[in-house]
């Protein structure tokens, strides 16, 4: 297979951008990509567009996205296609480009994921998300996504010992981290006294599904990521000389049971270990070897798992590196820099290419001040779809 | 003479209402948000404090601090009956305000709500301290409630679960107009009470020190680049 360069990054604020167009979301992080790889007016080198996205036909009744953006940013005649696969659409979009380079279809592709989640109201977004869960198991009897990150929390709790104030410290440190990152939803940092030990912490971070409250879980988010994709052998990439390209090292992906309850242990999340798997065996790297990582925490007790799932932690004792502070930004093994879902946002299809995004600043040692690995080497990212039923892992390195 | 006579005519007769005792919220940011009645003579720094949002169609800023202002100077110049205005402040600044008035010794009506400082349940937290002085600290049985905003709709009707009065329309219907009625009794305020209703008191005296002389924002999140005096 061909190896295959990230070249170029481009990212929107996450929050609330209701007042503009799902298309014009992408079109701004899909710009700043192609001025940071220093083709804007050469963007006709771009021969593949790839859209992540979930919600366009649902929320914004808007369809046939990947081709409007193409021509809203003068991409024509590109090939343009949509990939669709829940909160996951993002690292999906991101290895069906990787798949297109590799295979010697195209050299060069770009992949923007986007979503306007804030179109509609809370209870509608939920709903929204909760199409993704068995229809007649699930979705009929109200299972929503915080619903089974409560009861997936509650059973971690019972079986590993893990206590609400480990869940707030993992909300702290990525608040810590997202008030650092400009492009954060929620830029601003919390503490362990006022979220869970104060006086008014019941009334200030109060349960959501309990026992996961505000400040265990993301908020619901618009914006756009961008990244755009080279093979390292083709004469295109004399064109990107402006930043020092990203390789991508490693990508894997699993699934697993659509119903949790068909599920051996509904705490072993197989497709996280499976896919890191792969990526490990791909880019040829171990879990040991990797600097830094973003790991999918819509709920924080997802950080919690995953970084068991895919082998950073024993099972279970992820919770006493956290108190011991290993995955903070200055810990041997920092997760989530960016403020992960729980403070940067999570627009669906946006999220695995913002994590990416993440990989490659991180790596280029871009990342703001008080946020930045020192001298990182590999980078690990954990796109977790359905409840966990289509797991993403990217793996990215320095060149 | 004959001005104050008729000044004395146009001003709506008032109810001698209890103050807010002051109290403190440690918002998730650990910042301590004091909460406190406002005065009369600090209408200055409300209007101020309020007058850049009139421009903010975002979220609605625009319709409730326009209103707002409208009814802070009615407050400031007797005209609007039996109002109390709450205010926040971090460090003496003002991150958020809300305003209400009792129609009578039973009834309230919730005016508006609204927070400056974005992100940290401000508005919600000084929404129910507004609630809180209507049912616990003036002994009211009901307060009527619009929202003007998807926001204010949610965090109000959806969450306190108020109810639904439209079908008393036009016999009841709120000053605010517009959007349907609905009310917050005694018994659907004692519900939420525990969720919603926060605050320490009595309020270290330093700390109620530097709530004292109030100070607007010099920067507001709703308007990016905005910077007071420039």
């Amino acid at each position: 297979m061909r190896e295959v360069a990230i070249v170029g990054i481009g990212h929107t604020v996450f929050g609330n951008l209701s007042e503009f167009d799902l298309v014009d979301v992408m079109g701004f992080a899909s710009c700043n990509a192609l001025q940071d790889a220093g083709i804007l007016k050469e963007r006709d080198l771009i021969e593949q567009v790839f859209v992540a996205n979930v919600g366009g036909g649902i929320i914004n009744h808007q369809t046939g996205i990947a081709s409007s953006l193409v021509s809203r940013i003068g991409l024509e005649p590109a090939m343009a296609e949509l990939v669709e696969n829940g909160p996951a659409s993002g690292s999906s979009a991101i290895k069906v480009g990787y798949t297109a380079i590799a295979s010697g279809m195209v050299d060069v592709v770009m992949v923007t994921g986007g979503e306007l989640m804030r179109a509609v109201t809370g209870w509608k977004g939920t709903d929204f998300v909760a199409m993704l869960s068995h229809p007649e198991a699930e979705y009929n009897y109200g299972l929503t996504l915080p619903a089974f990150a409560g009861m997936f929390t509650r059973l971690y709790m019972e079986k590993y010992g893990l206590t609400e104030r480990d869940l707030a410290l993992v909300a702290v440190k990525d608040h810590e981290n997202g008030s650092r990152n400009p492009f954060a939803h929620v830029e601003i940092p919390c503490t362990l006294e006022a979220i869970h030990e104060g006086e008014n912490a019941h009334v200030v971070n109060p349960y959501v599904a309990e026992p996961i409250r505000i400040y265990g879980t993301c908020p619901v988010s618009d914006g756009a990521a961008t990244v755009i994709l080279c093979a390292v052998d083709s004469p295109k990439m004399k064109h990107f000389t402006k930043k020092e390209p990203v390789m991508i090292r490693g990508i894997g992906a699993a699934t697993d049971t659509h119903c949790v309850h068909n599920r051996k242990d509904p705490l072993e999340l197989t497709a996280v270990k499976l896919s890191s798997e792969k990526a490990f065996e791909m880019a040829g790297l171990t879990p040991e070897e990797i600097s830094f990582a973003e790991l999918h925490d819509a709920f924080v007790i997802l950080e919690f798992a995953i970084s068991e799932e895919v082998g950073f932690f024993e099972r279970g004792k992820s919770k006493e590196a956290v108190k011991e502070g290993v995955t903070k930004i200055d810990g041997r093994l920092p997760l989530n820099t960016s403020g992960g879902l729980k403070s940067k946002g999570h627009p669906l299809g946006a999220t695995g290419v913002s994590q990416v995004f993440e990989l490659v600043k991180q790596l280029r040692g871009e990342a703001e001040e008080g946020r930045r690995v020192k001298d990182p080497k590999h980078g690990m990212a954990v796109n977790f779809g359905g409840f966990g039923n289509n797991v993403v892992t990217t793996i990215c390195s320095k060149k | 003479m004959i001005i104050d006579e008729l000044e004395k005519k146009l001003r709506p007769p008032e109810l001698d209402l209890k103050p807010y005792p002051p109290k403190v919220i440690t918002l998730a940011s650990g910042e301590q948000m004091v909460v406190r009645e406002a005065k009369r003579e600090e209408i200055g720094v409300l209007l101020g404090t309020i007058h850049p949002l009139m421009g903010v169609a975002k979220d609605y800023y625009d319709i409730v601090a326009s209103r707002i202002y409208a009814e802070l100077l009615g407050w400031y110049r007797y005209r609007v009956a039996n109002e109390f205005v709450l205010v926040g402040t971090i460090d003496g600044v003002i991150c958020g305000l809300v305003n209400s008035r009792l129609v009578d010794k039973d009834t309230g009506m919730s005016l508006h709500t609204t927070a400056i400082k974005r992100g940290l349940r401000v508005g919600a937290q000084l929404f129910a301290a507004k609630m809180e002085h209507h049912i616990e600290i003036l002994s009211q049985k009901e307060v009527h409630i619009v929202a003007e905003s998807p926001i204010g709709f949610k965090r109000w009707m959806i969450e306190y679960d108020l109810e639904n009065r439209e079908d008393q329309y036009p016999g009841l219907r709120h000053e605010l107009g517009g959007v349907p009625t609905y009310t917050l009794t005694t018994e659907l305020y004692n519900a939420v009470r525990e969720q919603k209703v926060t605050g320490t008191r009595p309020v270290d005296a330093a700390l109620l020190a530097t709530a004292d002389k109030l100070k607007m924002p010099e920067e507001y999140p709703q308007i990016p680049g905005y910077k007071r005096g420039k």
